[in-house]
């Protein structure tokens, strides 16, 4: 089956997920986002990348903090951004997210940005504008469900790469709900294509999906061992509707059980980094003294984040 | 009408017939096999040669979609497409909108599926009101409109007391009773099979045990009350293998198998193709060997389409949002022949699990052509291919994850009470 991602010659086309898509795709994009890191050190923070080209913010479920790196990213590539809120649009009068799609590709739009709460919307939405002759109209997934948040997976990658230099050599720890998370599924793919030797999930089994070995992954329910050798830690947002679900007692006991605080830290190697994709609930899975402290690198991820943005958008555009 | 029929391959899977005979149709009933009967004259002659003459499939589970959703199809294009498949018998599920729960609504659906003059109808009565598993509903009426089992669709039944009620109050009166295993509260909300492909796409996952902890439980009821039921839509390996020890166990239980199962798991969603989300949901490659090779030993007693209409709406929506189902009643001969092709069964044998068998389960004599019987006939073409396309579907239901694929088995014609309903 074609990935639907790359076009013919095999250019990156749309950005839906990490899976698949071949290691020099990836390292394409790692490595385009790196001079666009020093563009936010500049007074006049643009380059004309974009220009002329509308980036439509399609937002199906609320987020304040990725649509505005998205939009961010965007403007700095000199593009114009229309943000739609489709709470209040024309999905709540019954309007099917395809129609919505064609009534804005009917207004000259260049490109979507896409979060969803469905898993497989962005690929819908691709499959739908290729099958209708559209394939100059790009989309970009801005996470669906907890199927994939691909730029997320590449920030987090970026990061890595930039305090650890080579994957081959490291130990990555995903701690938490990993049953509910796309950006664990695409962190996941993302290690695994660059050739990330191990990569470990440590939660409760409630919270870990049932086929996680099939993905390479090392299950740990022990958060303590699971530690053991790691050269980074990657930690996940809690949802509280986890305690609704039976899925788990309290909040509290899951701190006891897989809280990162700095006696768990301990059992990682002494240079380990800390990540987290925010936002974080501070005593549920992570402890303040460590999401402040020296090893953590969750401000710095930010930063990141718009480059890596401003990477995919620029080459998803030129393809 | 007198309707010759010669130089066909006669199979009839009952009797045990398997040769080059004509076929003699008078007064809507089989007259004679092989020797014209005294003084005959047809009025029309079909020459049969290179296709098989068999009696008229029997569909255990198609929705016609009426009353209730007739914008996803209706009677008149369901009833075309069932006998452009060969199918001259079909059983509906009680998932209508309202459900069949009174005998008004049944008697209704019994006399426009009449009025049609294509397959016959036998719907299936619903075994709570409303189906919401609350209430019993008047077994006995429905029979008496016409109901041949009662059944609970795919609506959960949580309440194990009134399960065991509903089957007791069965047995006393012999009814039957068709039930899909499915616990009500593991995997709610699920659409995928919980396995690799559930976890790769993020999409919320019910587990094999959601099947094996409902059969179980249906098993041990069956055993206190003596009831005759038969599991509908078989789906996983483990289920399977309890079948079979039940069976061996000398339990009076039957189950069948949705041709889909035969052919697709769950590997082929691919990327979130909504033609795929069915219910029970594909499941993984080796639950897929275990249903093909228990429909081959006898574990499985047949196959049915679950022809399950969706109109587009339904299905152009992201996965989770889409509404299951496969149109399948065009289909079941083709995925029959295919399956047995695979597990290298005889056509006769291939073809009991959609004429005898079936008719066995619903308590009817028919399914075979005896001299006497209703004539109810399909003349098919095993070796001619088509393709899977929206033209080539009378039915209003276009979703099916076959598109684009070609597939063995043509019907050339159909009969039904001795009566030519379909050509091609």
């Amino acid at each position: 089956m074609r990935n639907p991602q790359l076009n013919a010659d095999g250019g990156l086309t749309h950005l839906l997920t990490l899976e698949g898509l071949p290691a020099d795709v990836i390292r394409q994009i790692l490595d385009t986002a790196i001079p666009f890191t020093s563009i936010a050190m500049r007074d006049v923070k643009k380059v004309p990348l974009l220009r002329g080209k509308a980036v439509f913010n399609l937002f199906f479920e609320n987020s304040t903090r990725t649509r505005t790196t998205f939009e961010i990213a965007a403007k700095r590539l000199s593009a114009d951004v229309i943000n739609l809120n489709i709470g209040a649009s024309s999905t709540s009068k019954g309007e099917t997210l395809l129609d919505t799609v064609d009534n804005l590709v009917a207004m000259n739009a260049d490109m979507f940005v896409v979060r969803h709460a469905q898993s497989g919307a962005p690929h819908l939405i691709a499959a739908h504008l290729n099958r209708t002759g559209r394939n100059h109209v790009h989309v970009v997934n801005a996470g669906d469900g907890r199927h994939a948040h691909p730029t997320q997976g590449l920030l987090d990658l970026f990061t890595i790469r930039h305090y650890k230099r080579d994957f081959r050599n490291l130990t990555v720890a995903i701690v938490g709900d990993v049953l509910h998370s796309r950006v664990a599924r695409s962190l996941i793919h993302g290690l695994t294509t660059v050739g990330t030797p191990e990569v470990r999930a440590i939660g409760p089994q409630t919270l870990l999906p049932t086929a996680l070995q099939a993905l390479g992954v090392r299950v740990f329910n022990d958060m303590r061992e699971g530690l053991k050798g790691c050269d980074v830690i990657v930690m996940l947002r809690l949802q509280s509707e986890r305690m609704r679900g039976a899925l788990l007692p309290s909040a509290g006991e899951f701190f006891k059980h897989y809280g990162l605080t700095p006696d768990k830290l301990a059992m990682a190697k002494p240079d380990a980094i800390v990540m987290h994709p925010g936002p974080m609930n501070r005593g549920v899975e992570i402890d303040s003294a460590v999401a402040d402290g020296e090893r953590s690198v969750i401000l710095p991820q930010v930063t990141f984040g718009i480059a890596v943005r401003m990477a995919v958008l620029s080459i998803v555009a030129g393809n | 009408m007198k309707i010759e029929i010669r130089n066909g391959r006669l199979i009839d899977p009952k009797h045990g017939i398997d040769r080059t005979a004509t076929l003699f149709v008078a007064a809507g009933k089989v007259a004679a096999i092989g020797e014209a009967p005294a003084g005959w004259n047809a009025n029309r002659t079909i020459d049969a040669a290179g296709l098989v003459v068999g009696p008229g499939l029997i569909d255990l589970s198609a929705r016609l979609r009426e009353p209730g959703f007739e914008y996803k199809a209706t009677l008149e294009s369901e009833m075309e497409a069932a006998v452009a498949g060969g199918v001259t018998s079909l059983a509906c599920p009680p998932d209508t909108d309202p459900p069949l729960d009174e005998p008004g609504l049944v008697e209704m659906l019994k006399h426009r599926a009449r009025s049609l003059n294509k397959a016959h109808v036998y719907p299936v009565g619903a075994l709570s009101m409303g189906l919401r598993g609350e209430a019993l509903t008047e077994m006995g009426e429905l029979a008496e409109a016409g109901c041949v089992a009662f059944s609970h669709a795919d609506q959960p039944l949580a309440d194990t007391q009134l399960l065991y009620r509903a089957m007791q109050y069965a047995a006393t009166f012999g009814y039957r009773v068709w039930l899909r295993p499915q616990d009500a509260h593991i995997g709610k909300g699920g659409v995928a099979h919980d396995g690799e492909v559930a976890t790769r796409l993020g999409l919320p996952a019910v587990p094999a045990s959601a099947e094996t902890i409902a059969l179980a439980t249906i098993i041990a009821l069956a055993r206190e009350t003596g009831v005759r039921v038969h599991l509908c839509r078989l789906s996983t390996a483990d289920g399977v293998a309890m079948m079979r020890a039940a069976k061996k166990d000398g339990l009076a239980v039957t189950c069948d198998v949705a041709a889909h199962h035969l052919h697709l798991c769950d590997v082929d969603i691919g990327w979130f193709n909504a033609q795929c989300h069915l219910v029970p949901p594909l499941r993984g490659t080796r639950d897929r060997a275990a249903l093909c090779a228990g429909l081959a030993d006898g574990t499985i007693d047949l196959v049915c389409s679950d022809h399950t209409p969706v109109d587009d709406d339904g299905k152009q929506v992201p996965f989770g949002e889409s509404e299951p189902g496969a149109t399948g009643l065009e289909l079941l001969l083709p995925l029959t022949l295919k399956w047995a092709a695979g597990e290298k069964v005889a056509l006769p044998a291939a073809l009991a699990r959609i004429t005898a068998q079936p008719a066995a389960i619903l308590g009817l004599d028919a399914g075979h052509l005896a001299v006497g019987q209703a004539a109810d006939v399909c003349i098919f073409d095993p070796a001619a291919h088509w393709v899977v396309e929206p033209q080539a579907l009378r039915s209003q239901g276009k979703n099916t994850p076959f598109l684009g694929l070609e597939v063995p088995g043509r019907v050339r014609y159909t009969l039904v009470s001795g009566q030519i309903v379909f050509e091609h």
